[in-house]
């Protein structure tokens, strides 16, 4: 299983054809306090680097973007239901979606850790 | 000048402060060209008792619902409003205080507006209401809006017998909108059932259904929600005289998905049309959809129970262009005075107050059918109904008016040109009526009426 | 001597403790007070009502059935309950309430007791209309006054707020538009300092934004601008003094270039404070502009409304204006409320609300008007812009105006969070710290192209005395807060009825009724 990081600070996980995708620790810094999140629908399809879902702090809705296309499989209910796992296991438990992957191609020009952590020190 | 605290002397200091030779310095970034010599072309400063005689000369060419014989209705009422409201919003830190963006220096604004909001949930019998819209009509704009957000469909379905403003507020706002809406209306007849189960279909995102309606019959909601559900399209109920949830099944009760009421019957007064206050209300699930402002329970630091707008996320301020509106005030004060209103009324009051409105009503309906000429048209009401006169309405309360008695609203005022109403005329009846006037009402009617047909 | 032997100390003495925490809750004048539904149901009457008579009902079977859930209380319980929460308040009343946008100047009482006169606030909007002609007057007589005061030739009085003047403006647009054929323009230039209403308004009625950037003298780019022109721009949308608290000074050749791309101009007036009486927005360009009466003409900001938008338009957006709307008419005057008796090229994109508009609000601010009059609304604008100029100069040296030496202000100051760099403290900290020292803190992170921005907008309304100690409360916590090493930012404030409240819990589990408590359970 890889873990790829993306400037807009997703990451996505990629197992076979299954993607599972969610916002980095610098991200959940960022926002504070998540207080709702909106995942997709099972079923949508969704495009490399467009909106996929939405995420809330008490003063800020922040897009989350979508790595990769392909079809949403699965939405995390427990974020849904308990937002502030997005704060406590934002790279684990905390993940947004899951979908079926219709272009590996997609991968190609996302960072690793290393790449991702750079990418945020000299950016912030 | 009274308003101005700086004087010339300090004026002067300042300027130095801040190293500038003149007032004008500090407009250097307006254009020559447009900078305005002298002051414009109206007239100068007055002293406070110079304006309350000017004014006050506008205001006593009017003629005042409460010096004449009074049965107007039609989506604002007259009512008795207790003197302690009135005292209560003019106390510095309501009138002249802010949204309630600090919250920790604003739990007095919001703790009315969750009282508020607990209010209108109760009385309208929905789940949860928001911290007020402008009024009935732009509210009910909003909830068509609402429901072509959750539905995802394009179509609105309007009875014929809504407000014919509210009717028109939503053709012109949902008409514009991004939304692409289609709004479709039902006929205008007064008294024959209507069929809007008919008009709904896999688009529709909602049906629009006043009750007491504009002509003041009073209907079960329940077949027309289920006929909308089963459609999978959402019931917005419409409410004008929000007394009438008194006595009256509420919306709630009856299916309805989203409730847009007008506010101004409770604390409010009529002031010629505006502030109003509008109560808005759904059912939970669709909370988060909800326009407006929202003011929710929490704690602070030590533990202790206090309020804070809430859900802001879904507002201007934040969402901006992705926002469910873009409301930005409420209706402050007149939440405030409606709020300080239902609480004086309590339980018990808010149902005699109904009660008698509508004894008011059936009072008035039995004085008038004994006027030759005078068919009462509504069966089912609540304070307001509708008669048929022999000749055009409109004549006739003018001439009632000259006779120093404001009869009702001719229903040409809100349909103009439309033959088959011509001759109707709304009339309301509240608490503040007595026996004596109502029967000035019908003696002065069959006085009028017989010069007419004479 | 006849002795008194109830004698006691009359100065204070020593002992006692500071510290001390009350059996009530209540610490001597701050009350605390629950919420009227926690008294619950007790038979008791806030109001005397007569008993119903009859009997029978025409209700056709619609009739409540159960409680509503509505509590009782006597009048004076709610009396002292309004009164209690109204103690919690900050208010214009209290001190001064520095909000940058907002105008939060002295409400005078006058327009109170004006509005109240019975001619104006106990009418019928739908009473004949001839039994109200002292409202059509009054009500062309404001219109005249804001006419003349902006230079533009016809305004629409009906809009309930600023948001729906907005509303208003761009549906004016939309409509003319498509008047002349041009329907394809959907796009809007908007800043990227404006208010959120802004491109609310614009998606609202399907038009899609595009943001114009600022340049570093916090203006509205004029290249990016104009990079962005095209066939298919509808308009844009510029608030002019801006939000940053500076005056375009480019706004006459954005005029040129909107109107030579085919679009309009809209105007939000939401700063009309600064230049109220000293410039004609007219003479600018613009095409629409609302007017927030709620700000440049007083009428009292009442916990949050309600306000009034009227707004004025050019002569190519005049034809559009909604109904309703008021005309002379021989001696007096008429109000059209149907397509049917509109005049001469005359045609409403429609209505926007019930009724006539904000007639409580309309009187408020005729009686400010004519209070001032056309020099004293001339002096208002200067006052103000003098106050902001006088604020800025007093604390730049500081904390960090970002604009601060790029020319004056106009009618607010802004500041930004660089000078706190390093130190612990926020934006957010150092405003509820200002709530320690008595004041309603500025407005806080807006415009957003500043960060942390501090936005202070004084008002004509203050004196020296009022501003001094202001600039001296913010100089003393900018100073402290830039030793890094103070305790009274953090969870600030520690002295109002509520401390930092969790907004967190709020809106992660929203709680926006009072719910009756479960019944105890039977013990098992």
């Amino acid at each position: 299983m890889t873990v790829y990081f993306t400037d807009q600070h997703e990451w996505v996980s990629v197992d076979g054809e299954i993607a599972t995708v969610g916002i980095t620790a610098h991200a959940a810094e960022q926002l504070g306090d998540v207080v709702f999140v909106e995942l997709p629908a099972i079923g949508k399809m969704l495009s490399a680097r467009k909106e996929a879902a939405v995420v809330e702090s008490v003063k800020a809705a922040s897009d989350v973007y979508t790595p990769v296309s392909g079809e949403v499989t699965e939405a995390n209910d427990a974020v849904a239901g308990e937002p502030a796992k997005v704060n406590e296991d934002p790279e684990g438990t905390g993940w947004f979606f899951k979908l079926k992957l219709s272009n590996h191609e997609d991968l190609q020009n996302l960072m690793d850790k290393a790449a991702y952590d750079a990418f945020v020190a000299t950016n912030g | 000048m009274r308003y101005l605290p700086l004087t010339p002397a300090e004026r002067k200091q300042m300027l130095g402060a801040i190293g500038a030779r003149s007032i004008d310095d500090l407009f250097v970034d307006v254009p020559e060209a447009a900078r305005l010599k002298d002051p414009v072309d109206l007239p100068r400063f007055m002293g406070e008792m110079q304006v309350e005689r000017d004014l006050g000369k506008l205001a006593s060419q009017n003629i005042t619902a409460s010096s004449v014989p009074f049965f107007v209705g039609a989506g604002a009422y007259k009512h008795h409003v207790p003197a302690s409201v009135d005292h209560i919003i003019q106390r510095s830190e309501f009138l002249t205080s802010y949204t309630p963006y600090q919250p920790e220096i604003a739990q007095g604004t919001l703790q009315y507006l969750f009282e508020f909001q607990t209010q209108v949930a109760a009385i309208t019998g929905m789940e949860v209401a928001n911290a007020s819209m402008y009024d009935g009509s732009t509210g009910t704009a909003e909830a068509v809006l609402m429901a072509a957000r959750i539905t995802k469909r394009h179509k609105a379905v309007l009875s014929g017998r809504l407000h014919p403003h509210y009717a028109d507020v939503v053709r012109t706002v949902c008409g514009h909108a991004g939304a692409n809406l289609t709004i479709e209306l039902g006929g205008v007849h007064p008294v024959a059932p209507e069929d809007l189960a008919a008009r709904i279909d896999a688009d529709t995102a909602c049906v629009v259904v006043q009750n007491p309606d504009v002509f003041g019959n009073l209907i079960d909601l329940r077949p027309i929600a289920e006929a909308a559900h089963a459609k999978g399209a959402l019931l917005i109920a419409v409410v004008t005289e929000a007394v009438s949830l008194g006595l009256v099944t509420p919306p709630g009760h009856m299916g309805a998905d989203i409730v847009v009421a007008e506010g101004q019957s409770i604390g409010v007064g009529l002031q010629f049309g505006g502030p109003y206050v509008g109560l808005f209300a759904t059912r939970e699930k669709y909370m988060r959809q909800m326009p407006g402002r929202l003011c929710g329970q929490t704690v602070d630091g030590q533990g202790r129970r206090g309020y804070v707008l809430t859900l802001s996320t879904r507002e201007q301020h934040i969402r901006r262009e992705k926002a469910t509106s873009n409301i930005c005030t409420n209706s402050g004060l007149m939440c405030l005075a409606f709020t300080i209103h239902m609480t004086l009324l309590g339980e018990h009051g808010l149902q005699r107050l109904a009660q008698l409105n509508h004894e008011a009503a059936c009072d008035l309906a039995d004085v008038l059918s004994e006027v030759p000429g005078v068919e009462v048209l509504t069966r089912s009401y609540f304070n307001e109904f509708t008669v048929k006169l022999p000749g055009p309405a409109a004549a006739i309360v003018s001439a009632l008016a000259k006779k120093g008695l404001l009869a009702g609203v001719p229903a040409s005022r809100l349909y103009p040109g439309d033959k088959d109403v011509e001759n109707l005329l709304i009339v309301a009846s509240t608490e503040v009526n007595t026996d004596e006037c109502r029967a000035t009402f019908a003696a002065a009617l069959e006085d009028v009426l017989a010069k007419e047909l004479t | 001597m006849s002795m008194h032997n109830q004698g006691r100390p009359t100065h204070a003495t020593q002992g006692g403790s500071e510290q001390i925490v009350t059996y009530t809750g209540h610490r001597a004048l701050v009350q605390e007070e629950g919420l009227i539904f926690d008294r619950g149901r007790s038979g008791k009457w806030g109001v005397d009502l007569p008993a119903p008579k009859r009997k029978d009902d025409r209700l056709g079977g619609v009739t409540r059935n159960g409680e509503i859930g509505l509590p009782d209380l006597s009048e004076p319980e709610t009396v002292r309950h309004f009164v209690r929460l109204s103690q919690k308040n900050y208010s214009i009343d209290t001190g001064l309430f520095p909000l940058g946008s907002c105008t939060m100047k002295h409400n005078p009482r006058l327009n109170e007791k004006i509005a109240r006169f019975p001619g104006f606030g106990d009418i019928h909007p739908l009473q004949p209309q001839e039994t109200v002609t002292g409202a059509w007057a009054l009500i062309d007589r404001l219109a005249h006054w804001l006419k003349t005061l902006t230079g533009m030739p016809a305004v629409a009085m009906s809009p309930k707020a600023g948001a729906h003047g907005e509303l208003c403006g761009l549906m004016a647009i939309k409509a003319a538009l498509e008047a002349r054929g041009e329907k394809h323009r959907r796009r809007v230039l908007v800043p990227e300092s404006a208010h959120g209403t802004n491109p609310a308004t614009a998606a609202l009625i399907g038009y899609t934004v595009d943001t114009v950037p600022a340049t570093e003298r916090g203006r509205v780019d004029l290249a990016a601008l104009k990079a962005k022109l095209g066939p298919d721009v509808a308009a844009v949308m510029v608030t002019n003094p801006n939000t940053c608290g500076l005056f375009e000074d480019e706004v006459r050749e954005i005029a040129d270039a909107i109107h030579g791309a085919g679009g309009f101009f809209y105007c939000d007036g939401a700063n009309y404070n600064a230049i109220v009486g000293r410039v004609r927005p007219g003479d600018l360009g613009i095409d629409a502009m609302h007017i927030n009466l709620h700000k440049t003409f007083s009428t009292p900001h009442g916990g949050g409304g309600p306000g009034a938008g009227p707004v004025v338009f050019s002569e190519a957006l005049a034809p559009f204006i909604p109904l309703p709307y008021v005309v002379a008419e021989g001696d007096g005057f008429r109000n059209v409320e149907h397509m049917g008796e509109t005049g001469q090229g005359e045609t409403p994109f429609g209505r926007l609300t019930a009724f006539h508009g904000q007639m409580g609000m309309f009187t408020r601010a005729m009686s400010y008007m004519m209070s001032h009059g056309a020099d004293g609304l001339r002096q208002v604008a200067e006052d103000a812009v003098l106050n902001a100029n006088y604020i800025l100069s007093e604390l730049k040296d500081v904390m960090s105006a970002p604009f601060g030496d790029t020319g004056p202000c106009m009618h607010e100051a802004l500041f930004d969070d660089s000078f706190l760099d390093g130190t612990g403290v926020t934006t957010l900290d150092f405003a509820k710290a200002l709530i320690d020292e008595g004041y309603h803190p500025m407005t806080v992170y807006f415009p957003l192209v500043v960060h942390g921005a501090m936005l202070v907008e004084p008002t004509e309304t203050e004196s020296k005395e009022t501003l001094d100690r202001f600039i001296y409360a913010m100089r003393s916590l900018a100073l402290e807060a830039k030793s890094g090493t103070s305790n009274r930012f953090a969870n600030a404030p520690y002295l109002s009825p509520r401390s930092r409240l969790d907004e967190t819990a709020a809106a992660r589990k929203p709680i926006l009724k009072w719910t009756p408590p479960a019944p105890a359970q039977a013990a098992e």
